[in-house]
C-alpha cells in the first residue's frame, strides 16, 4: 500500500509555509477552523487569522476587501458552501472585479462518506470553471495540495483549490514539478490516456497497472488545474494515444471531463469515455462503499478503457 | 501628501456643487437613454458633502494608498457615483455623455476594471457592506488611518448577507467602518415600508452593537456633523440613516417610485433641467465640452 495522507492537510501545511514566506498572507475560516486544517495557521500566525462564524457569503466579500488592501486572502469552508451558497460574491465581486482571493473548498467528492449528499462536493468544477479569469485546482494528494496552495498565492486573481476529507494515496512526492495550468505524465503510454484530478489520478494509476499487464500502455496524466487547462498536454494525448478517458470525483456534466472534451472536440477529435459520479447526488455511507457504488474505482477505468478502445478499433468517434 | 479631501469645499460652495451634479445626472441620462433617476438625485446631497468634504483621495492617482475607500453597494446609482467621480476629476465630464454606451468606460453598473474610482464592481445587491467590512478589517491591522465607507440603499437591506456584515463589524468593533444608507423609503415595486418593511432600521443596527445616526439626509450641517460623529465614534461602527426624498428635488419626481429605474425623455429632461436653473442644450454643451 502506499502512504495515505490527507489533501487537507497539504493546504493547512502550505498555508503555514506561506505565512512565514509572506507577512500579506491571511487566513478566514467559517467556523472550520479543525476541519480544513486552517488551524495550523491559526496557531502559528493568530494576528493574520480572522474567524468569520457561520456567513460563508459575508466571508466571501470580506477577503475580497482585504485582497483590496494589499492582503492575499484565503477562505476556508466546505466546497459546497464556498461555491453554491457564494456563486454571486464569486462572479460578481470576485471574478468580475479581478480580486486577489484564494478560496479553499474542502471536503471535495463523494469520498467525505458519511455526512451525506448536503457536504459531499460535486459541482464545484463545473459551477468555477464558467467564470472568466477564475483558476480551478484540483490536487491529487497531500504533497500536490501543498504545491497547489503555494502557487496560488504566486499567481494573481481568484483561485479555487478543491481537497478531501479522507486519507488518500500520496502519488506524488516534494520533487514532482508542479506548475499551475502545467498537466503532469506521471506515466507515459500510447495506447490510450486516462486524464483524471483528485484522488481518481491514483485510481487512473492502478488501472494502468492493470492494463500494463494486459499489454496496453496507458498514459496517466495528472490535470491538477482544470482552468486554465493544459491544452497542449491534451491535445497531445488525444493524437498520440487516439483514445482518452477522464477520470473525476464530481459530477459527469460540466467538470474535468467537459474540459477535457471541449478541448479534444475542437482540435482533435477522438473517442472518449467519461468516469464521473453519473449526475446524481451522494449519500451516506464509507468513503470505500461510495467510491465502488458511485463508479470511481480503478475497475470502472478498466471498463472505460475496453469501451474506449473498442470505439478506437471500429474508428466509432 | 496631507491626508484630507482635496476641495474642503464650505456649505454654500456644496450646495451650488450638488446643484451641478444633478443637472449633470439629469443630462447624462437624457443621453444614456436607460438608467436610474430618482435614486441619484436623492443621494446627491450625502454623495456632495462625501466627494467635495468628507473623503480622503487624490484624483490624478485614485489608487494612492494613503486614501480613503468607498464602496457604492447600490451599484445602480451610476449617475451620482459617476458624476461625482467627475466633476471630482478622476475622468473628464464629457465621459459622462456615453454613460451606459458601448464606446463610453461608463458601464451601466460600476465595473473598477474599466472605470477609475472604483475599488470593485457592483451591481448584485447587498454585497458591498461585506466588502467594505474586510477593507476595514485590513486597514486595521495594518494601522492604517484611513476610513472605509459603505453606501447602500434601504432596499438592498432586505439582502440576508448585510445581515452577516452588520454582524461581523460589530463583533470586531470596526470603528474605521462607516455605512451610510439612502433611506428614500422607496424601491423599484413601492415603498420600502409595503414592500418588505424595514422599521425599525435604528433598532436593529443598534442591536448589532452599530452607533446610529439619523439625519436628514439633504441638510449639510447635519451630514457633516454626522460624519465628524462617526469619525470620533470608537470601538463601534457607525450607520448614517439619512432619510431623503428620491428625486429630489424635481417636481415630478420626488417621492414617485416609477423613478426607481428609469430615464427621463427629452422632455422630461427638459422640464427638470428647468426647475434646476439651466437648460438641457447648455448643459448637455457643458458636459460635451468638459
Amino acid at each position: 500500500m502506499p502512504d495515505m495522507k490527507k489533501t487537507r492537510e497539504g493546504f493547512g501545511r502550505g498555508l503555514v509555509e506561506l505565512g512565514k514566506s509572506n507577512p500579506d498572507v491571511v487566513v478566514l475560516v467559517g467556523d472550520l477552523s479543525e476541519s480544513t486544517m486552517v488551524s495550523f495557521f491559526a496557531k502559528e500566525f493568530p494576528d493574520r487569522f480572522i474567524q468569520m462564524g457561520v456567513a460563508e457569503q459575508n466571508m466571501m466579500n470580506t477577503a475580497a476587501g482585504l485582497s483590496l488592501v494589499g492582503k492575499i486572502p484565503f477562505l476556508s469552508t466546505y466546497g459546497a458552501f464556498a461555491t453554491c451558497r457564494c456563486l454571486d460574491q464569486i462572479r460578481v465581486t470576485i471574478c468580475y472585479s479581478d480580486l486577489n482571493v484564494k478560496i479553499g473548498g474542502a471536503h471535495g467528492g463523494i469520498s467525505v462518506g458519511p455526512d451525506g449528499a448536503t457536504h459531499q462536493a460535486m459541482e464545484e468544477i463545473s459551477m468555477l470553471r464558467v467564470l472568466p479569469r477564475m483558476k480551478v485546482i484540483v490536487p491529487c494528494d497531500y504533497e500536490e495540495t501543498r504545491k497547489a496552495t503555494l502557487a496560488a498565492a504566486a499567481a494573481w486573481g481568484p483561485v479555487y483549490i478543491r481537497f478531501g476529507r479522507e486519507n488518500v494515496p500520496v502519488v506524488t512526492n516534494t520533487e514532482t514539478p508542479f506548475e499551475l495550468g502545467k498537466a503532469i505524465v506521471l506515466r507515459p503510454g500510447a495506447d490510450l490516456a486516462i486524464i483524471a484530478c483528485g484522488v481518481m489520478v491514483f485510481e487512473a494509476m492502478e488501472a494502468a497497472d492493470a492494463l500494463a499487464k494486459r499489454g496496453i500502455d496507458a498514459r496517466v496524466i495528472d490535470l491538477h488545474t482544470i482552468k486554465p487547462i493544459d491544452k497542449t498536454a491534451v491535445i497531445q494525448a488525444a493524437e498520440e494515444c487516439g483514445a482518452i478517458i477522464t477520470a473525476e470525483e464530481h459530477q459527469i456534466n460540466g467538470g474535468l471531463g467537459g474540459a477535457v472534451a471541449e478541448v479534444i472536440v475542437r482540435h482533435r477529435p477522438v473517442p472518449m469515455e467519461f468516469v464521473a459520479v453519473d449526475d446524481r447526488f451522494g449519500q451516506s455511507g464509507t468513503p470505500d462503499e461510495l467510491m465502488t457504488a458511485f463508479g470511481l474505482r480503478s475497475r470502472d477505468i478498466l471498463a472505460a478503457a475496453d469501451r474506449v478502445l473498442k470505439r478506437k478499433t471500429e474508428r466509432v468517434f | 501628501m496631507i491626508r484630507q479631501n482635496p476641495y474642503r469645499l464650505s456649505i454654500e460652495q456644496m450646495q451650488a456643487k450638488a446643484l451641478e451634479i444633478r443637472r449633470d445626472i439629469i443630462a447624462m441620462l437624457v443621453e444614456a437613454k436607460s438608467g436610474h433617476t430618482g435614486g441619484p438625485l436623492g443621494w446627491a446631497d450625502v454623495a456632495t458633502a462625501m466627494f467635495f468634504h468628507e473623503m480622503v483621495f487624490d484624483p490624478q492617482q485614485p489608487k494612492w494608498p494613503d486614501r480613503d475607500m468607498w464602496f457604492y453597494s447600490f451599484g445602480h446609482v451610476t449617475p451620482i457615483h459617476y458624476s461625482a467621480l467627475a466633476e471630482a476629476g478622476f475622468f473628464p465630464l464629457r465621459d459622462l455623455m456615453k454613460f451606459r454606451k458601448f464606446d463610453g468606460h461608463l458601464q451601466g453598473h460600476p465595473s473598477n476594471l474599466d472605470s477609475p474610482g472604483i475599488e470593485v464592481s457592483s451591481g448584485s445587491l447587498g454585497q458591498g457592506l461585506s466588502i467594505a467590512f474586510g477593507a476595514a478589517y485590513g486597514s486595521r491591522m495594518d494601522n492604517h488611518p484611513r476610513r472605509v465607507y459603505a453606501f447602500m440603499s434601504d432596499g438592498e437591506q432586505q439582502e440576508g448577507s448585510i445581515w452577516e456584515a452588520v454582524m461581523s463589524a460589530g463583533h470586531y468593533k470596526l470603528d474605521n467602518l462607516c455605512a451610510l444608507i439612502d433611506y428614500n423609503n422607496i424601491q423599484i415595486d413601492g415603498h420600502v415600508e409595503d414592500i418588505m418593511g424595514l422599521a425599525p432600521l435604528a433598532d436593529k443596527y443598534r442591536a448589532f452593537r452599530w452607533h446610529v445616526i439619523e439625519i436628514d439626509g439633504h441638510d449639510f450641517p447635519q451630514i457633516l456633523s454626522a460624519l465628524d460623529e462617526a469619525r470620533a465614534t470608537k470601538g463601534k461602527p457607525t450607520v448614517i440613516l439619512a432619510r431623503t426624498v428620491m428625486g429630489q428635488p424635481v417636481s415630478f419626481m420626488r417621492d414617485n417610485y416609477e423613478w426607481h429605474g428609469k430615464p427621463p425623455t427629452r422632455e422630461q429632461g427638459e422640464k427638470a433641467l428647468t426647475e434646476l436653473g439651466t437648460s438641457l442644450d447648455q448643459w448637455s454643451a457643458r458636459l460635451l465640452n468638459g
